[in-house]
This record gives structure tokens, sequence and C-alpha cells, in this order.
């Protein structure tokens, strides 16, 4: 009898049923893609900050950025009368230099010991990121000036000799200035940190037995743009590494973190940081715990700056940021305006349902009926009305989500700030003196700070998950149940009398 | 004014049910089906209406009753007591052994379910329930299984000669047919007794008699106890009682 009249209900208010169900369809549809074009940015922020501090990193610790102090200032490459080589009246010089970048801080390394040793923390892994600096050139070869012997007292203008040699072969100089972003990893140690995101292209990635050992592996995007392979050797500060293999990011984007990775070891004592690291890169034992251990960690290390996951978002910027906010402001409230409007849309046609029927359940009462049964058959047409409009908003909600996803948008994100890639991080390749850089990015005597950014395109790709249906199918209950509880309240509170005299 | 009143109510009553009451009573004979001791019935308000006031009176298993007054004077209200759809204000309302003034909402509901039939004005049919499902609804409260209530309802409205009408709904059928339906729907549940509330109201004469026949039949076939609430005097002279409510006070006629 219960389906019976709930069916006879349905079909013959179909007017009614329209109304709600359309109501609850579009509410339910649009809170299902504005959910999944959310969880489609967070993944692209996720993405975006997966580049830089690879998979699974739930805390970064680095050290707090202090003002500019003494030896920040520019750097001075100094070369002396007998450095470079000469040939055909030239002289090519070269130094390259391995650093911290302006501005980036270090701390003591004994901190991964501690962060280790803090509970809750599954995994640590400490780097050193730098920037390898390389100054070279070609300028005439003065010493051959000065020996020679038609060397003329000043002022004498008929034995001056024009200048000879240099890049142009009439005295002239060029020079170019190389930057490279070096980041010191622990060989041993992978499971976290920005090679835990990356996969080999060619060669090998660096062993324990590393440690103390000349070797480098190379970004495959970088290498190429140098022409550097397997077997190569770069010179870093001074110190000419063997390239053993090149990564490749196994995100979307082009690059991995930074250009070279080389034993931490090394890159401590060649940039003259013997047991400094300028980051720590922590995973939890459990996401529930990430506060937790947020919060033991800036205890430990009270002068660090502890960072988690919700934390670098907020560092992601770009269209993506601007999708994000978007998301989460406008679609979030215009998704729950139109859900609450198709409640109380539902829960007001439900009462007039109710308050149109008086005299039926007037008469069902009359007859014997109990108020639970007349709750139960108001609310299960409620329900059955909430879900069909669940159903319904399911199918356009899954539809939205497909156009969403065909139309491909791609939203540019770039985390910065972050000194993980060190200065001239993986968006900086090659940099020059002319100021132009690989990749379209600006450069120019500021080029070192705008580098200190890693900028990604990531497709938007809104995900239809086991949650979304699940919201969708929660709503169109919950709705009906909002709908039916109210209508069939007030159906019980028709007395069967006063509901017969009021139509009598 | 009542307790001698009604003594000489039910004794004439009694008199009227042996001439002409049905061959087999759902109660025995002689016995009360009724039993309304000094009961008021007050609405509240701005101003508080008294519709009953200290009626009492005893109706006979088997009887049929009408009840005539003027609008206002307290026919549905008394019908409303006689039916439990509602409580009295003060005063006793006893239906077969039960006192029924003061049962809890479920209770009075189960007995609205098993002993009492409706049978109203404005017929009173679910307009989106077909024929069969609206008789098929006064036997969902008492739990009867899908089978045997289809069965239950097919007879009962082959009873009222509709078994043709059984799958339409209310829409399709005329004014008499829908009465019918309600009948049907009434004694499906083989109540004790039938509350009738102007069920010719909305009927032009022929199919006013046509009813009226045919609630008399039952009523003889079945041996229930009928009240019948009625401004149509033609309506009252074929029961074997007549009562008169005015004010709230009951008179026999």
């Amino acid at each position: 009898m219960f389906f019976t009249y709930l069916r006879r209900e349905l079909a013959g208010r179909r007017r009614q049923t329209a109304i709600i169900a359309i109501g609850m369809a579009l509410a339910i549809a649009l809170v299902m893609i504005v959910n999944a074009v959310s969880t489609g940015v967070r993944d692209a922020q996720a993405q975006v900050l997966q580049s830089v501090y690879g998979v699974g990193t739930d805390l970064t610790v680095t050290a707090t950025p202090a003002a500019p102090g003494e030896g920040d200032g520019p750097q001075r490459f100094e070369f002396g009368a007998d450095d470079g080589e000469t040939a055909d009246g030239s002289t090519s010089i070269s130094q390259s230099r391995l650093t911290s970048g302006p501005g980036s801080q270090t701390f003591d390394a004994s901190s991964l010991d501690t962060v280790q040793g803090l509970g809750g923390v599954s995994a640590a892994a400490a780097t050193l990121a730098l920037e390898n600096v390389t100054f070279s050139g070609e300028l005439p070869d003065f010493s051959a000036q000065q020996d020679g012997t038609d060397r003329v007292a000043p002022g004498d203008g008929t034995g001056e000799q024009p200048p000879q040699g240099g890049f142009d072969g009439a005295g002239g100089s060029a020079f170019d200035v190389d930057r490279v972003s070096v980041l010191g990893v622990d060989p041993a140690g992978a499971a976290v940190g920005p090679l835990s995101s990356v996969e080999l292209a060619d060669g090998r990635g660096l062993e324990s037995g590393d440690t103390g050992q000349a070797v480098v592996v190379l970004d495959a995007t970088y290498a190429t743009s140098a022409e550097l392979a397997v077997g190569d050797t770069i010179d870093l500060g001074g110190t000419d590494f063997e390239v053993v293999g090149t990564v490749a990011s196994t995100s979307a984007d082009a690059t991995t973190a930074s250009n070279a990775y080389i034993p931490l070891d090394l890159a401590q004592s060649i940039s003259g940081q013997d047991g400094m690291i300028s980051d720590l890169y922590v995973q939890a034992d459990s996401s529930d715990r990430i506060d937790a251990v947020q919060a033991e960690i800036e205890e430990a290390l009270p002068d660090a700056t502890v960072s988690t996951q919700a934390d670098l978002a907020s560092q992601v910027s770009g269209s993506l940021s601007t999708a994000s906010s978007l998301i989460s402001n406008l679609g979030l409230w215009v998704s729950l305006a139109v859900l609450v409007a198709a409640f109380l849309i539902a829960i007001l046609f439900t009462i007039q349902g109710v308050t149109r029927r008086t005299r039926e359940f007037g008469t069902l009462k009359a007859i014997g009926w109990r108020n639970g049964r007349i709750v139960g058959q108001v609310a299960g047409e409620s329900l059955v009305q909430g879900l069909i409009g669940g159903a319904a908003g399911l199918v356009i909600g899954l539809a939205g989500i497909w156009i969403v996803n065909l139309m491909g948008l791609t939203l540019g994100g770039s985390a910065g700030g972050i000194t993980a890639g060190g200065p001239g991080g993986a968006a900086m390749q090659g940099a020059d003196a002319s100021g132009a850089m690989p990749g379209g990015m600006a450069g120019g005597p500021f080029g070192a700070a705008a580098a200190t950014q890693t900028t990604t395109e990531v497709v938007l790709n809104a995900p239809v998950t086991v949650g979304v249906i699940a919201i969708a199918i929660g709503l169109a209950v919950l709705g009906g149940l909002a709908a039916g509880a109210i209508g069939g309240w007030r159906a019980s509170r028709l007395r069967p009398a006063e509901a017969l005299r009021s139509v009598a | 004014m009542t307790a001698v009143e009604t003594g000489a109510v039910h004794a004439a009553g009694a008199e009227a049910s042996t001439e002409t009451g049905p061959a087999t009573p759902a109660r025995p004979k002689g016995t009360h089906m009724y039993v309304l001791e000094n009961v008021t019935k007050q609405y509240a308000g701005k101003r508080t209406v008294t519709a009953l006031k200290d009626v009492s009176l005893e109706i006979a298993a088997g009887q049929m009753v009408a009840i005539q007054g003027p609008t206002g004077g307290g026919k549905s209200t008394l019908l409303q007591m006689l039916g439990a759809l509602d409580r009295p204000t003060s005063g006793r309302v006893r239906l077969g052994e039960s006192d029924i003034s003061h049962l809890p909402d479920a209770k009075l509901a189960r007995v609205r379910a098993k002993e009492v039939g409706f049978v109203f004005q404005g017929f009173n049919l679910i307009p989106t329930l077909t024929a069969q499902e609206n008789v098929e609804t006064a036997l969902e409260p008492l739990g009867v299984p899908g089978p045997e209530r289809r069965r239950r309802a097919a007879e009962a409205l082959a009873a009222v000669g509709l078994a043709d009408r059984a799958t339409h709904v209310p829409g399709e059928l005329s004014g008499g047919q829908q009465q019918r339906v309600a009948i049907a729907r009434a004694l499906v549940k083989e109540p004790d007794v039938l509350l009738a509330d102007e069920p010719t109201g909305a009927l032009d004469e022929e199919t006013r008699d046509e009813i009226l026949g045919l609630l008399e039949g039952l009523w003889r076939d079945r041996g229930l106890t009928l009240v019948i609430v009625t401004h149509d005097s033609a309506v009252a002279r074929r029961a074997e009682r007549r009562l008169h409510i005015k004010h709230g006070t009951v008179t026999e006629r």
C-alpha cells in the first residue's frame, strides 16, 4: 500500500514533483561541479607544490628569513695575472662559485636529528639549496702589450698600437655569467624531498656510496639545454662533477626542483657551509597528526619556519590561485545559496502539499491510520522526490564536470618564496649576462629574484570521485528527509476532527 | 434534562430496533453500542463555544438512528464523539465495553480502524488512488496482507455494485459512485458501527434514494449500528429513531 500510494501521489502530482526535483537537481549538480572543480584546483596546487617539495612531504622547515646582512652584497670575481688561457692574443678566463643565493638562510644540520627524534615523524630529509655562478669571458692579452718592444712613453702618440685580440680581435672583452641551481641532497634517502617526485631519465640516481664523491645528477631539461649528458663533467664551485644521471619530473612540470643534485656533504664543503642545511622535508606518520607535528617542530626549533601543505598551498599564486579563491569564495557560497533555496522550495512545496491534503489526511486518520504511518507516507514521498532530483542532479553534474574537463582549462601556478629550489630554482635555466632566460622568464638585473618562483602550467582536471557521487546522493536524501520531516510533522499535528471540519 | 430523557430515548430506540432492525446485529440485541454520560464539548478560542451540553444518550446495538438539527447545533460534534475522532471536554463516551473518552491517540486510532466506519458528505476519497485502492486504505491500519486486502476490497466494491469500476480514480466516477466507494471503504473492515455525516447531502434526489437504499440494505444484512446525521427529513424518516440536536442539547423526536 505504501508504495502504491506513493507512486500514485507522485504520478498524480507531477507538477509539484517536477518542480521539487528540478530545484534539487540544479542545486546538487552545482554543488557537484563546484566540489569537483575545487578538488581539481587542489590537485593542481598539489601538483605545483609537488614539483618543488616532492611527494609525501607534509611539512617543510626552513630558516626564518633575515634582513640582508654583511656579505650579502654583489659577488666579486677576482682573477690573477696568470689566470686563464691565452691564445691568439686573447685570454679566456672562467671561474665558478657555489654559494647560497642572496637572501637565503641556512641552519644547523643537527636539526635533522632533532626532527627525526620527534614523535609522529615517519621520515625527514635535509637539503642545502645553492647557486653555482660561473663567470667566464674573453679579454685581450694585455701581457703581450706590456712585454712587447714597441712599448712607448705615455703621450707619445706616434708609437701607440691599437689593441689587439679579445673576442672581436680588436681588443674588446666579453663576459658571460651562468647560474645553475644546485641542491645538496642525502644520496641515501629519497623517500621525501625533491627527488621523491622525479624519475630517472638516463644513467643512475645518487646512491649511498656517492657520499663525498664529485658526482651530479642533472635535471633532464637543463642537461639538454646545457648540452650535457651522462659521462660529461660540469664545473660546480671549481670542482669538476661527473654527470652520472639525469632526472625528469613525474608531474606535469617541464622541470624538476633544481638543475643539479649533488651529495649533501660535498655541497656543504664546497660552498663553505659545513654542517649547514637550508631545508628540511618532513613526513608525518598520519595526516591527522600534521598539526601536532608542526607544533612539536616549532617548539623544538623555535627559530625555524615550519610550513604545512596548507601553508604551502597559500603560497601558490597565479591563475591557479585566482581559481582557488573563486571556487572557495564565490563558488562555495553560490552553490550553498542554491542548495538552501532548493531545500526551501522542497520544504515549502511539501508543506503546501500537506495543507492541500488536509482532508485526505483527516480522512485517513478517521479510518484508523496512525500518525506515524501518515508521517512515513509524506516523508517517503519527499524522499523519493529528493532522490529523483538527486538522480537528475547526478546526471547534470556529471555532464557539467565532463564539459569542464573537455574545456581543458589551463591554470598557471607559481610556488613563490620557496627556498627549496634555491636562488635560480627550477625555472631558471642558463641565465646569462644578457638577461635572456630560456623558458621565457624575464631576466635582467632582477633575474635572480624572479627566478625564486617555480611557474607551472597545469590543465584543470575536475575528478569524479566517490565523494562527489556521495555528495549528490547525500544531499538528495538530506533534502528529501528535511522536506519530509517538516511536512510530516505538519501532517502529524492535524487532528482528525479538525482536519475534517476544516473542509466540511 | 438528559438522564430521564435519554432513558426514554433508549427505550424508544430499543422498541424500534425490535420491529425493524437487522436480523444479525453485530452485538447482541439489548446491549448498548454507545453510552454517553454527561458529555460536554467546548471549543476554546476568542470565545469558548459549547457544542455539546451535558448530553447523556444510549444507542442500542443494531439500531438505525438519524440525528437532525440546525447548522451549528452540534450534530457533527456528536458524530465525532461517537466516532472516536475527538474527546469530550467532560463526561464519558462508551463504545461497547470501552471508555473512549480518555484513550490516547494511538488507541483511538485503533478503535476507529476496527470498530467504526465513516461515510462523509464529500465522499473524502483519495483522488490519486483507484476505487479499489481507496477501499484498501481502510484495511491498511489493520495489517491485512496484500492479497487478502485486495480480495476483500474487491468484494466490498461488488457489494455496492461497483465491481466494474475498481480501477477508476474518483475523478472518473459520478457522485453516487464515489459515495458507493466510500461506503465500501467504510464497510470493508466489517465494523460494528457505521457513522454517516450527511451521506446524501451532495447527491441529487434519485441518487440519494439509491444510496439510502444501499445503506439500509447493508444495515439490515450486516446488523450494523447506523447513525446518520442529516438535514433531510426524508432521510431521517427512514430511521428507526430520530434525535434532534440544537444548541448542543439532544432531544427525542
